[in-house]
């Protein structure tokens, strides 16, 4: 039994104080002295040449201090492909694209100048569906590519699907289709750029990735002609980030541009119906499906192509199928795969990361098809699942070393909480019925750029507290606490004594950023590592010391340590022997000792954390990451065959998390991730009419509310990861990922209906329901 | 024109000149740099404006300020004491996991508050219906009414009074 003090304690969140206080300051709440305000004006088409722009009028409003179109500044390209312009100069692709932005002294000057500025488009035919888009027919998006295609093809191979499929004695295939959902973070998006009169340049921004929007700024900056310019990022509180704010935005150029143009701090910030129509969405899909199986009912082939509306520009959403891969190839043992997608150029709105990164999409595909293949081959689906589930020690078709795996284990708990082997046999209501869904997500990292590192300095002061310097980015999940729970764990102190400094590039390592639930994992190894090394340092400085005092009455005292720092540890700040117990010497005194002596020393120490996961190879094909994280969901709903609407009764979240650091934050992942998921499933569509966003606000975008209640029950499994800090695996996206095929296969269950399209909304099951009474 | 208006928030009596258009949250954001009240959507749908006045839970966002005359007003700022002490409601949202990102906590804790001042043993139905206008992304609400119910016994075994009107 392992006997922790800090890790595996349900330990409130580091800043929790300043939030439930109102102390927490967001992107919202700063402000500096002499800032302006900036606002974007953006395409009134979705697919238009622009004629001519005229600004003079904006420019002589009261207030305004700078109005730029592309014709004013120079021209910076941003997103994976670097296929746009900050500020589009001869042809819009969508109605998210810049055109002109302002500066003034306030907010409302700037709205009004918005208004003064007059743009002349001619309208171009625009193209809506991606299958539409393929056509030799189809208007371009970007004519420089003679093809709506984008040049990113995704393609997997393993084995011999089509001899597989001849050899299997059950083949289903099917077509399911998924939309745009957003992130709805809480906090909008926003920025404050600002330069110095050597035009070094701070960007505070609530962003995920702030190491590489150093970088971004940084080369925006050389076509700026600023090359000796530096970049600082500082993160204010971050209201929210699901994946949102993982790359660099057109928004933040502009800021840095207005900012340039007026060496004055600019300032934008997201109304709430800018953060509706112009943040980056999860990415709609059309996905075919076959798969499988021998008479055993072990999985023969997979069988995937798809085709992804990428919108009018790239973001990282264009590289969602490399994810998608991850549960193509390896959730459940398949020798064969194959797995084809084509993301398509349209006049839509652009895709970006969100919480799962296209694995919740790919696995609503899977999982439900997996249920029809169950059906077809007359198993049960738990049966099915266990015959198929994953193991530890196996390497997968797309080459992932499996090293923990308590997938059946997952399995079993919803099954026991569910009561799924009764499930027919007792008094079957109806409308009401069960399904599940299994996960696999990376866990220790995922490789997806050089680097997967993260950086952490650990400085101990004079009386034994501790200063840690974390590249981590901390969204809300926890990162923070996690982190301090791991140092105080291996340098036997009280989180409490514990600093974490997160929020500024001038002195923050290095992290590559919050996303791939990676930072307990990366983050938490680093951190570990770094305290494992002033460990080191303060057990040398501790080996022999002599602590000499004395009483009020004179006496004189003296107390050696241990000469061997391998028999010293450290407990409660204090420090001895563990031959010698009852000798203890208090930290800081070792740690003033130290410093103070001729010679003395601040000790600290330093560590970048690496994992030696892979990146995928030209068959995109690689140990991704260092191990990854498996759990299944399992749901009871009722559907109410009048309405269609349908409510879950219950909710079980079973999932491998390594080992559960704080399992209060931990279960605020599942739940936070598993509803985020059921509105994947029932409620969230962002609709889109030829490219218009129609529905930017809380009444028609239906988020879940505190009324529609998911009696989520958590159910963590421990697996004691060898390669994560004291044994975690990620867990901020898992949560998200079997939800809607596991909610679609009670819903088939219970009505023996399958909705093959998200949102699985009352109105598709009342048509589903009347078209199957014909 | 600017006009003359009075009330009390978070205890002090207040007398200011204000544009009769602005709304209540222009005015403790902007004006008197009360930056704990978030602003989220502005047309009264997310919550995270939420304020009390005279023991009711309100949208700040949407609240004429002309009609904060001689009303009561409590604002998150309001709640602590000055000594640091956290409102049992404060203490179990940082205890039971009912804060993540927090952009949404100070809206759903006076929308708590503004429910436990009238009835501090509310069942989850009756949490579920008072916050049923406060958005969050980040919990899936599960800790979040499991603060709320915590704080309740709190208050109760307590028997810390709270007086219907903030003071």
């Amino acid at each position: 039994m392992e006997n922790f003090s800090s890790v595996g304690k349900r330990i409130p969140k580091r800043d929790a104080v300043d939030k439930v206080t109102g102390r927490a300051a967001y992107i919202q709440d700063l402000r500096m002295p002499g800032m302006l305000f900036g606002k974007i004006l953006r395409s009134k088409y979705p697919h238009a040449r622009i004629v001519r722009i005229d600004t003079s009028r904006a420019k002589q409003l009261l207030g305004v201090r700078a109005v730029i179109t592309a014709a004013d500044v120079p021209q910076i390209r941003y997103g994976v492909m670097k296929d746009q312009p900050v500020l589009k100069a001869d042809k819009v692709r969508s109605y998210r694209d810049e055109v002109a932005a302002v500066a003034a002294t306030s907010l409302e000057i700037a709205e009004e100048a918005l208004n003064l500025i007059e743009v002349e488009y001619e309208a171009l035919p625009g193209i809506f569906d991606p299958i539409e888009a393929l056509r030799e027919d189809a208007p371009l998006v970007h004519e420089e590519n003679k093809s709506n295609l984008l040049k990113m093809p995704w393609k997997l191979v393993a084995g011999d699907v089509e001899a597989a499929r001849k050899a299997s004695a059950f083949t289903v295939e099917d077509q399911f289709s998924v939309t745009w959902v957003t992130h709805c973070c809480l906090g909008t998006e926003g920025v404050i750029a600002d330069f110095d009169l050597r035009h070094n340049l701070t960007v505070y921004r609530n962003t995920q990735i702030p190491s590489l929007a150093q970088r971004d700024f940084q080369d925006a900056l050389k076509v700026m002609g600023l090359k000796q310019s530096k970049v600082r990022i500082i993160k204010p509180t971050i209201g929210g980030g699901f994946g949102s704010k993982l790359d660099t935005y057109g928004f933040e150029y502009i800021a840095i541009l207005l900012a340039y143009a007026t060496r004055k701090p600019v300032k934008i910030v997201k109304t709430r119906e800018e953060e509706f129509k112009y943040t980056s969405t999860r990415q709609p899909a059309v996905i075919q499906i076959s798969q499988g199986c021998d008479a055993e009912g072990k999985l023969t082939f997979r069988d995937i192509s798809m085709i992804l509306d990428n919108g009018a520009y790239t973001s990282w959403g264009a590289t969602t199928p490399s994810v998608m891969m991850l549960p193509i190839s390896s959730l459940y043992k398949v020798p064969n795969i194959r797995y084809e997608a084509k993301c398509v150029y349209t006049n839509n709105t652009w895709a970006q990361a969100m919480r799962g990164y296209g694995n919740p999409q790919a696995t609503f595909a899977i999982e439900s098809n997996l249920d029809q293949l169950a059906e077809k081959a007359g198993i049960d689906p738990l049966e099915f699942r266990l015959r198929n589930a994953n193991e530890p020690g196996e390497t997968t078709p797309q080459r992932f070393k499996i090293t923990t795996c308590e997938l059946k284990a997952c399995l079993q708990e919803v099954s026991k909480k569910l009561d799924w082997p009764n499930r027919k046999k007792g008094l079957k209501i109806a409308g009401r019925g069960m399904g599940m869904a299994s996960l696999i997500h990376v866990g220790g990292g995922a490789r997806v750029y050089k680097s997967d590192g993260c950086g952490t300095i650990v400085k101990m002061d004079d009386f034994g507290r501790v200063d840690v310097f974390t590249g981590a980015t901390d969204i809300g999940q926890g990162a923070d606490t996690v982190i301090a729970q791991i140092v105080a764990e291996e340098l036997g102190i009280h989180p409490d004594d514990i600093n974490i400094v997160d929020k500024d590039t001038d002195v923050c390592p290095w992290d590559v950023g919050a996303h791939a639930s990676r930072t307990t994992f990366v983050a938490g190894n680093s951190a570990l590592m770094a305290a494992r090394k002033v460990k080191e340092k303060i057990l040398q400085a501790a080996a022999g010391f002599v602590d000499r005092w004395k009483d009020k009455d004179g006496t004189k005292h003296e107390l050696k340590l241990d000469n061997n720092p391998e028999n010293l540890v450290i407990r409660d700040k204090m420090i001895y022997s563990i031959n010698e117990p009852e000798k203890k010497i208090e930290l800081g005194k070792v740690l003033r000792g130290a410093h103070y002596e001729k010679d003395g020393t601040m000790i600290m120490a330093e560590c970048f954390y690496d994992p030696d996961n892979e990146n995928l190879d030209r068959e995109f094909k690689g140990n991704l990451s260092k191990t990854y994280a498996y759990g299944a969901h399992g749901v009871e709903v009722e559907v109410d065959c009048e309405t269609g609407k349908v409510k879950i009764l219950k909710y079980i979240a079973a999932h491998d998390v390594g080992r559960a650091i704080n399992p209060m934050l931990l279960e605020g992942q599942i739940y936070g991730a598993a509803a985020m998921g059921t509105g994947y499933a029932l409620t969230e569509r962002l609709i889109l009419e030829k490219g218009e966003v129609m529905n930017p606000n809380f009444r028609d975008y239906k988020i879940l509310t505190a009324k529609d209640e998911i009696p989520i029950e958590v159910v963590i499994v421990e697996s004691i990861d060898a390669d994560g800090p004291f044994g975690a695996k990620g867990i901020g996206e898992p949560g998200l990922v079997p939800t809607a095929p596991a909610i679609a296969n009670a819903i088939y269950d219970a009505i023996g209906i399958r909705i093959k399209d998200l949102p699985m909304t009352p109105e598709k099951i009342l048509k589903a329901l009347k078209e199957s009474r014909k | 024109m600017k006009k003359h208006i009075a009330f009390v928030l978070n205890g002090n009596r207040m007398e200011m000149e204000v544009e009769p258009h602005w709304t209540l949250l222009h005015l403790l954001r902007e004006e008197l740099d009360l930056l704990g009240t978030k602003s989220g959507c502005e047309s009264g749908e997310c919550g995270a404006c939420t304020v009390i006045i005279d023991a009711k839970a309100v949208n700040a966002c949407l609240f004429p300020v002309m009609e904060i005359e001689g009303a009561q007003i409590t604002t998150i700022e309001g709640l602590a004491k000055p000594s640091g002490e956290l409102h049992p409601l404060q203490q179990a949202f940082v205890d039971h996991g009912g804060v993540q990102c927090g952009y949404c906590t100070p809206g759903m804790i006076l929308s708590a508050k503004a429910l436990l001042d009238e009835n501090p043993n509310p069942t989850d139905e009756e949490i579920r219906h008072a916050l049923a206008g406060n958005i969050c992304r980040c919990t899936g609400y599960v800790q979040i009414i499991d603060s709320v119910k915590q704080a309740g016994q709190v208050i109760t075994t307590q028997g810390e009074v709270r007086p219907k009107k903030a003071v």
